[in-house]
């Protein structure tokens, strides 16, 4: 996957961030889902084309890991992206459902049961 | 103003652990609406130090693959597998993979049971709920369940079964145990 130069894939992303390697905000987790605004907000500057290219790829809601995997970039690059595009308001956020071992939500688990019998 | 699109699914994740090569991306594969899916990950942005790279050969290891997979349960329910990442030296990336998960299984392969006591360890110690699948290389089960509970000192309450992580309806079988245990847990009868 690397190809002759690992060195180079590990820098290279990270220049689409502007050299950024933390998020600034902490909403993005591997099954949060993203869908980008429709229509879009018109503001004054553009989107910049790594941005663009994820707005096309959650014009669908679709999964932070799963667009990771599309755009062929780590997660922790898209993610620090995908706070840009929050900011400034050209995608929604759905956070994962909440799983706590003291409050275990049972009708959840039942259609997760439901769902892979029928599988 | 950023509240979630009204036709995003709710998103729930189960992890797929276990030593290396004991079928955590064939599993997640026969179960897979999609064919799985990758992200390679830097390791310089997870949080390690410097001194935890010694011993890594730098040019080869500076990224850490994480395969998942899909199944949509219900219009408006997505669950996803994650593949934990096999060597221990990635323990930090199972943190974050943990967290919110429903939780796990443990695949092991019989005929080398200790690459797969690590992940066990993980998931005890932070109470993981998860179950023990033992996937059957050439389809063949050498040893009964209890001793393989036994050869890994699994107490009772910890699930393990026989599976087979290239039939759909075998892993699929170990999901649904998974399932059935933390709604055990969850039901206020039979505490
Ligand atoms: N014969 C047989 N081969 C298997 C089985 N499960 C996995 N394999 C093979 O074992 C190798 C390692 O499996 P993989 O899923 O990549 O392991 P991982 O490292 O845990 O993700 C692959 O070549 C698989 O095709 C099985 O049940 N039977
Ligand atoms: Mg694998």
């Amino acid at each position: 996957m690397s190809g002759g130069d690992p060195a180079g894939r590990l820098v290279r992303p990270f220049t689409l961030t502007g050299g950024r390697t933390r998020p600034s905000r902490a909403d993005f987790t591997l099954i949060t889902t993203v869908t980008a605004v429709d229509p879009q907000p018109e503001t004054l500057t553009r989107p910049q084309p790594e941005h663009t290219r994820i707005l096309r790829q959650c014009a669908e809601p679709v999964a932070v890991a799963e667009l990771a995997a599309r755009l062929d970039l780590p997660v922790s690059v898209v993610v620090i992206l995908l706070c840009d595009l929050l900011e400034a308001g050209r995608i929604t956020v759905r956070p994962p459902c909440p799983v706590t071992r003291t409050t275990p939500d049972l009708n959840l688990l039942q259609k997760v049961r439901d769902g892979l019998g029928r599988l | 103003m950023a509240l979630a699109g009204s036709d995003a699914p709710d998103t729930v994740k189960i992890l797929i652990a276990g030593g290396f090569g004991v079928g955590k991306t064939t599993m997640v594969g026969s179960v897979s609406e999609i064919v799985p899916l990758r992200t390679e990950e830097p390791l310089t942005t997870a949080g390690l130090d410097v001194d935890d790279l010694d011993g890594i050969e730098q040019k080869r290891s500076t990224t850490v693959a994480l395969d998942f997979g899909r199944i949509t349960i219900a219009d408006d329910l997505v669950l996803y597998l994650f593949g934990t990442p096999g060597q221990q030296r990635f323990w930090f990336m199972w943190n974050d993979l943990a967290l919110g998960a429903l939780g796990a299984v443990v695949l092991v392969d019989v005929r080398r049971p200790r690459s797969s006591f690590a992940a066990i360890d993980f998931f005890e110690r932070r109470d993981i709920p998860f179950v023990v699948a033992a996937n059957g290389f050439h389809g063949e089960h050498p040893y009964p369940v209890e001793d393989i509970r036994e050869a890994l000192a699994l107490p009772e309450a910890v699930p393990v079964l026989l599976c087979d992580a290239r039939e759909r309806a075998s892993c699929r079988d170990v999901l649904i145990a998974l399932i059935d245990l933390l709604i055990a847990e969850a039901a206020p009868v039979g505490r």
